[in-house]
């Protein structure tokens, strides 16, 4: 990922003609990079602009995770339209870039006599869209599968399509790989406004502003997420209102794993999909989500209140699940739109196109949302020329932990910094995390969502200082200027006699 | 004192080898040699020895093991030069992946690369690690500034930084008191300790010389209840807790503040022994050890803080001496002593270290109480012993001598550890007869 | 009011971590009784804690050269506690030259206390 160099912005400012690109994408989470790398394919000059310091560190990095099956959103609208499809794309972006993601399958499950009338729905549904190998179980069969569930279970519907990703790891992954094939990555670029249009002139860029400088664009996705509505208005096409709704969720103790083998779901309601009990794709159990409407896009706090909801719902269904378990809780805010589906499409702005709204299913959709978003910019005049170097495989990052004896003394015969450590509890070494930002981590979240340093048992007590270290080191900056999330996450600070802080002498 | 991480070569089998280089395990390679281990490798994670030992600053160390009071870099760097007199060799800068049931130990480190090494007996002696925010389920936002005290005091003591400007430390531990102390001298300014509990779980000197001195506010049963900030920490909180620990929303209050550290107990860093299958203590969160503090696998021994987190780094190498030479005994072909007797945690007994004693020989018990007792305190071994205190505290660790004398004639299988209110034993006492 | 009048002042001794609880009385200012203690540094700290309470001093110092930037120091005596910011003050902006030797004396007389700070870690150069 490329930060803007200060002396080619400076250039930039006082050059006549600015560069105009073909598209800038507004908004680096899943769907934002997603399209990056579907444009990727094409002899495009592609910039995506992305207010946080790394890519993904909104919805896509907070969420449940999840590959829905095919069957949960209704086909009428364009979000259940997408989901079957969408699920099929992740598939190949997984074979091609080989993130995890492990299709475990779910199972629906009915409570109660009133809800099997749902959950043969669901099914009906589910076929009706094409989504293949569902199965209605029994109570006897729901039990052999999963029998840690609820004595109170009394059939269920058997989904083997449904998959969990790690989120961060593939929207990181896929950015890479757009990046890769040349597509410009730029964090830390929040846009502050967009040029009305030139008058007599419907072909002429679109400018589009960041604190820095500008950008010019002849199309402009808005994949601006839970800010989608105010950057659709910037461009004076406000047709649509961003509700964020916020839902939390609560990661067990790993002594868990096991403990359901499949996603749960309860039979849907009417504002959400219920709360899942989901066996995460790295082996920790999570349940939740709430589903809480809020004022706030930024509402990213868990409440007891929300906990509480999540766990009397969850031991609904699997009544081993104790609040005692948590290691961790987060909490993400949907991006959901007044008209309750996904906006994809062009708008009355030429060039301006909308990828907006997306809801759950919108991590499953992503995949097809980014082919619609090519056919909405195909229809729209972009020409689409296939590149003859484009690189759609991945170069994967090595995961030390997961390499047999062999291949680890190996590894570390040919770099050292392979058996440095830095992480004991994820078992990741220096080298994993040099790696890691050379692609682009800049902060300690980046680097965690990267190699999972800190996400194990220690939660980064142990490894904190020397990540920190590392990151300061490769790019050249102060460790004070290291931060957790970027903006304003400072993570330490100088002492007041730091001026006479000996200087240190690297390499040792 | 630094060792050189240049490439070296290790033998291909050590009499004794000893994971983790602090308190404990310094203890425990000494021990090993002393009783006749011919060649003891010492392996650390870290580039110096020591452990957490360096960047504990303070006094309060030393007063049993040198018979004086000194800080924590003293006495790893005196223990230290007594494992290089007892020609331990030394690796640092080293990890410990893996030990198998028959002590197969795969390491990595720059120096040496990933590779295997076998050892006659293992001693386990990883220490402890900080409880994290996860395990205390605080909700609110995830800023930056809320990180566990030990980390702060890596930050401040060994690398010159602050952890933040204006702090407020959960949890009455004894590293946090410290802490308290620390920030304050070295500018921070602290404006609270927060303790859900209604009595501190830190020594009650270091309530005086880190608290008093200085005077920070203590907070008893207080905690905090929400974190607020969305980058960087900017507020909290806090609320008093009733009986049941239960928060008393109607009475909280708000304190600005860029840093939480928090000291809410340390917990055996015992993955290596949970996952070579150990049994272990759901009591103590360590595995469960014999009186030579030999786990259920034959010839891995543990001490320390990854058996059960010690006050005094003085008991910890005490403790560790014993699993060292019962290691090092070991691996001279001794037998090991007959563990005849189980100890269980009785009345207000939370936890009992080891878990089996022998008859025939002299041991060390060690135990804490579950609920305070201010105020004397009858100590009982079953049947066997009796023992008055002037008083009983969870934050203080409390040992017996257990031997021969006091087990003479004893003829069950299993003892039981009690700590109760001296009047109340009496009471019973009457009741029985 | 009268002179003569017996005061008991109640401290919790710091000496080491058995943490007493000292009853101390005194006349006019002079120490008549220590109770409480189960050793003589007690007695020692009792009389002490009421005449010039001192607390010895851990703290740091930069180190150059070395492969960590903070020396640990304490004092070789303990300090007036009421002198413990300002000897801590006093100390910032030190900063010492790898090699050091635990022990050795860093600052002599901190702050006119009379009470030197020495070394608690020896640190060879880096590299």
């Amino acid at each position: 990922m490329l930060d803007p160099e200060p002396a080619a912005v400076e250039g930039l400012i006082t050059m006549s003609v600015p560069v105009v690109h073909d598209v800038i994408i507004i908004g680096g989470g899943v769907v934002g990079v997603t399209l990056a790398r579907a444009l990727s394919r094409f002899d495009l000059d592609v910039v995506l602009l992305e207010r946080d310091a790394e890519v993904g560190f909104g919805v896509s990095k907070a969420n449940s995770g999840i590959i829905h099956s095919g069957i949960h959103a209704d086909p009428a609208t364009v979000k259940g339209r997408l989901e079957w499809p969408g699920n099929v794309g992740w598939l190949r972006l997984r074979d091609d870039l080989g993130f995890g993601l492990a299709q475990v399958g779910e199972l629906l499950v009915a409570l109660a006599e009133g809800e099997l009338a749902t959950v043969e729905a669901l099914h009906a549904q589910g076929r009706r869209k094409g989504v293949p190998g569902l199965e209605p179980y029994r109570q006897d069969q729901v039990r052999r599968a999963q029998p840690n569930l609820s004595r109170e279970v009394i059939a269920g519907l058997w989904a083997p399509t449904a998959g969990v990703v790690n989120p961060y790891e593939a929207v990181l992954l896929i950015a890479d790989n757009a990046a890769r094939n040349g597509v410009q990555v730029v964090t830390s670029e929040p846009v502050v406004g967009i040029d009305p249009p030139v008058v007599d002139e419907p072909d002429a860029p679109i400018g589009v502003r960041t604190p820095t400088r500008s950008w010019h664009g002849r199309y402009v996705v808005n994949a601006a997420g839970l800010y989608a509505d105010e950057v659709a208005a910037m461009a004076g096409v406000p047709t649509f209102t961003i509700h964020p709704r916020k839902g939390e969720e609560y990661l067990l103790d790993k002594r868990l794993s096991g403990l359901v083998t499949s996603i749960i779901f309860p039979c849907p309601t009417e504002t959400s999909k219920g709360t899942l009990v989901t066996p995460t794709y790295d082996g920790t159990i999570m349940v939740g989500p709430t589903a809480e409407a809020t004022d706030d896009k930024d509402d990213t706090t868990t409440t007891p209140e929300g906990a509480a909801q999540v766990f009397a719902a969850a031991r609904r269904l699997v009544p081993g699940i104790s609040p005692r378990d948590v290691i961790a809780e987060f909490a993400g805010v949907r991006a959901v739109a007044h008209t309750e589906d996904f906006i994809i499409g062009p708008t009355d702005r030429p060039g301006f196109v909308n990828a907006a709204g997306i809801q759950s299913p919108g991590l499953t959709a992503a995949p097809a949302i980014a082919e619609l978003l090519l056919d909405v910019l195909s229809d729209e005049g972009l020409a689409l020329h296939d590149k003859d170097d484009w690189q759609p495989r991945a170069e994967h990052p090595v995961r030390f932990a997961q390499l047999s004896t062999e291949e680890q003394a190996e590894l570390a015969r040919r770099e050292p910094r392979y058996a440095q450590l830095v992480c004991r509890c994820e078992l990741v070494t220096e080298a994993e995390i040099l790696d890691a930002i050379d692609r682009g981590a800049r902060t300690l979240d980046g680097l965690k969502f990267r190699t999972r340093i800190g996400m194990g048992r220690c939660q980064g007590g142990f490894c904190t200082w020397h990540c920190m270290q590392l990151l300061a080191e490769r790019q050249r900056v102060d460790l004070p200027a290291v931060t957790k999330r970027g903006g304003g996450s400072w993570l330490i600070c100088e002492r007041d006699d730091a001026d006479a802080r000996p200087s240190v002498e690297l390499g040792g | 004192m630094t060792i050189s991480s240049e490439p070296r070569h290790l033998d291909a089998r050590y009499d004794v080898l000893v994971v983790g280089a602090g308190p404990a395990g310094m203890a425990a390679a000494i021990g090993a040699r002393e009783m006749g281990a011919s060649s003891v490798l010492l392996v650390d994670r870290e580039p110096d020895p020591g452990g957490i030992l360096l960047q504990c600053i303070h006094s309060g160390f030393g007063l049993h093991a040198f018979r004086e009071e000194i800080t924590g870099p003293e006495y790893a760097e005196r223990f230290f030069e007594q494992v290089l007199d007892h020609e331990v060799d030394v690796l640092t800068d080293a990890f410990v992946m893996d030990v198998t049931t028959d002590r197969r130990v795969k390491l990595m480190s720059p120096s040496v690369g990933v590779t295997t090494v076998d050892a006659g007996a293992v001693v386990l002696a990883m220490g402890a690690r900080e409880r994290t925010r996860g395990a205390i389920h605080i909700p609110g936002d995830r800023p930056s500034g809320v990180m566990t005290a030990g980390l702060a005091q890596k930050m401040v003591n060994l690398e010159g930084y602050l952890p933040g400007r204006r702090a407020v430390i959960l949890g009455s531990g004894d590293i946090g008191l410290i802490m308290a102390r620390r920030l304050t001298l070295e500018g921070v300014e602290v404006v609270g300790v927060f303790e859900l509990l209604a009595h501190p779980s830190g020594l009650g000197r270091n309530i005086v010389q880190c608290l008093e001195d200085f005077d920070i506010p203590l907070h008893l049963s207080t905690t905090v209840v929400g974190i607020h900030g969305r980058d960087r920490l900017e507020r909290l909180t806090v609320a008093p807790v009733d009986d049941e620990r239960q928060p008393l929303m109607d009475r909280a209050w708000d304190v600005d503040c860029d840093t939480l550290l928090l000291s809410i107990g340390l917990i055996p860093d015992a993955e290596l022994a949970r996952d070579l299958g150990m049994r272990m203590d759901p009591l103590t969160g360590g595995p469960m050890v014999s009186s030579t503090m030999e786990t259920s696998l034959p010839g891995v021994f543990a001490a320390g803080n990854v058996v059960h987190v010690n006050d005094l780094a003085d008991w910890v190498s005490q403790e560790a001496r014993v699993a060292g030479e019962a290691a090092g005994a070991l691996s001279t072909g001794r037998m090991r002593p007959l563990e005849d007797i189980r100890l269980l945690p009785g009345d207000n007994v939370g936890y009992v270290v080891p878990h089996t004693i022998s008859s025939d020989h002299n041991q060390t018990v060690s135990f804490r109480v579950r609920e305070p007792i201010y105020g004397d305190t009858q100590l009982r071994l079953g049947q066997v012993h009796r023992r008055k205190l002037k008083a009983a505290v969870p934050a203080e660790m409390i040992t017996l001598k257990v031997g021969p004398h006091l087990l003479e004639g004893f003829t069950g299988d299993a003892l039981r550890v009690d700590a109760v209110p001296f009047d109340a034993d009496r009471d019973a006492k009457g009741g029985e007869r | 009011m009268a002179g003569a009048q017996a005061e008991t002042a109640v401290y919790l001794c710091t000496g080491c971590p058995l943490g007493c609880r000292l009853e101390v009385d005194a006349v006019d200012g002079d120490v008549i009784e220590v109770r409480g203690h189960t050793c003589k540094r007690g007695e020692r700290y009792g009389r002490q804690e009421y005449l010039d309470p001192r607390r010895p001093l851990s703290t740091t110092v930069w180190v150059r050269g070395a492969q960590v930037a903070r020396l640990p120091v304490r004092s070789a005596e303990a300090v007036p506690r009421d002198r413990l910011v300002e000897v801590a003050e006093a100390l910032r902006g030190v900063c010492v030259e790898a090699p050091v030797q635990r022990g050795q004396v860093v600052l002599s007389d901190v702050a006119g206390t009379g009470v030197d700070i020495v070394a608690t870690r020896s640190l060879q150069p880096a590299g």
